[in-house]
């Protein structure tokens, strides 16, 4: 047996150890509701969470969670940042606030219709006309290059 | 069809056959698929003079390639004209174009462009062993200015669709606003012009639902001008755009 495989089973069993006291003593498991913080990526999952906060449970004994007040990582909803704070109260969870929310309406609406993306709008401007050839509706590559050498003389004589 | 054709090639060794044999294929596209020649295919087509079983293969595909068009653009596209005749003009030319450019490729040439009247087929890289460089013609002064620079290294197809006389009523003050809302030219990037030319007249048609429609298409960007000369732009459309 190498080093490595010792390495790795010495953190197996503290894993199993510390799962195991865990266990035991069911306290400090603030890891968890972090986490499950961290994941709330959008408004419907946040919906999920909220009948939990309907009927906290207020005996100490037997909680998953350490009482206190957990505030997620803020997280990309696409639309928008999601952060929430979580109250732990009696080791369950008794309230979830939302800190940031996608707050502009109208463009989450028009994402999630998928009817009318947000796209790029500029003026459009006069370039250099060096180019191999011209994209255009109607039959004038031709007449382009020429008029366009005209005009170019044109303002080189004038 | 009445159209300019520049073929570049930029490959060396190249005779006149080549360019001669690329005319003559346009010619019969147009000789056979153009509503304003009275003996075309097509003319005849319309004068209830040929039956369906008996229409020539290229017309039997373009037929077939019309009705997956109208599918494909919730039937914005449609080669039958409100009087029950057939004008598949908006669909032909970028497919004898990108056919145009499967000959060339077939004769071993790897570096050129295929421009009929303003759509184009691009493959490989130009003189300069460079991206070739497309300009999009401003529609409101379409003899004199260009309003963007493309560059294409990647084999793709580019096709305008516009209205260029309607684009030119915007200076008359009577115009009704809703008029002036209107999309004047569609520049399509695709893999291949055919594909660029069919969703251009498509897209040019549903206004200015058409941009949006052309962001939702995979491989497809768009660059839409309105009658006030505000462009809007694919998510991917300037990618393309020479810097």
């Amino acid at each position: 047996m190498n080093k490595k495989y010792i390495l790795s089973s010495l953190v197996i069993i503290t894993f199993i150890t510390y799962a195991f006291y865990q266990q035991i003593t069911g306290t400090d498991n603030s890891v968890a509701i972090k986490k499950s913080a961290n994941t709330i990526p959008t408004a419907p999952v946040a919906q999920q969470a909220l009948p939990v906060a309907d009927k906290p449970k207020t005996t100490t004994t037997g909680g998953q969670y350490k009482d206190g007040t957990y505030t997620s990582s803020v997280t990309n909803a696409y639309y928008g940042n999601v952060q929430v704070e979580a109250i732990i109260s009696g080791g369950k969870i008794s309230d979830v606030q939302f800190l940031q929310y996608p707050q502009d309406r109208s463009r989450s609406a028009q994402i999630s219709s998928h009817a009318m993306p947000i796209l790029i709008s500029e003026a459009i401007q006069a370039q250099s006309a060096n180019v191999n050839t011209v994209s255009g509706a109607t039959d004038l590559s031709g007449a382009f290059t020429q008029s366009l050498q005209s005009a170019l003389d044109q303002a080189k004589n004038s | 069809m009445g159209m300019t054709i520049t073929i570049e090639i930029a490959d060396q060794k190249v005779g006149e056959d080549t360019f001669e044999k690329i005319y003559s294929y346009f010619q019969y596209i147009d000789n056979t698929f153009s509503v304003f020649k009275e003996t075309s295919e097509i003319s005849r087509i319309n004068r209830g003079e040929i039956e369906k079983k008996d229409y020539s293969s290229d017309m039997k595909e373009i037929f077939k390639l019309s009705e997956q068009t109208k599918y494909d653009t919730n039937g914005y596209f449609d080669i039958q004209t409100p009087s029950g005749t057939y004008n598949p003009s908006g669909l032909v030319k970028g497919w004898a174009i990108y056919n145009a450019s499967k000959i060339l490729l077939a004769d071993g040439f790897q570096n050129f462009y295929v421009d009929a009247g303003g759509d184009i087929q691009t493959h490989g890289l130009n003189t300069e062993g460079k991206p070739w460089s497309i300009g999009i013609r401003n529609p409101f002064h379409p003899e004199t200015e260009i309003i963007k620079v493309l560059s294409l290294g990647n084999n793709e197809g580019v096709a305008t669709s516009g209205n260029y006389i309607r684009g030119q009523h915007i200076y008359n003050p009577l115009t009704k606003e809703n008029q002036l809302q209107d999309i004047v030219s569609v520049t399509i990037i695709a893999a291949n012009v055919y594909e660029a030319d069919r969703f251009a007249t498509a897209v040019f048609a549903m206004g200015r639902e058409g941009i949006h429609f052309i962001e939702k298409q995979k491989g497809l960007e768009g660059y839409a001008i309105d009658a006030k000369g505000i462009a809007t732009m694919t998510s991917g459309f300037t990618m393309y755009v020479k810097k």
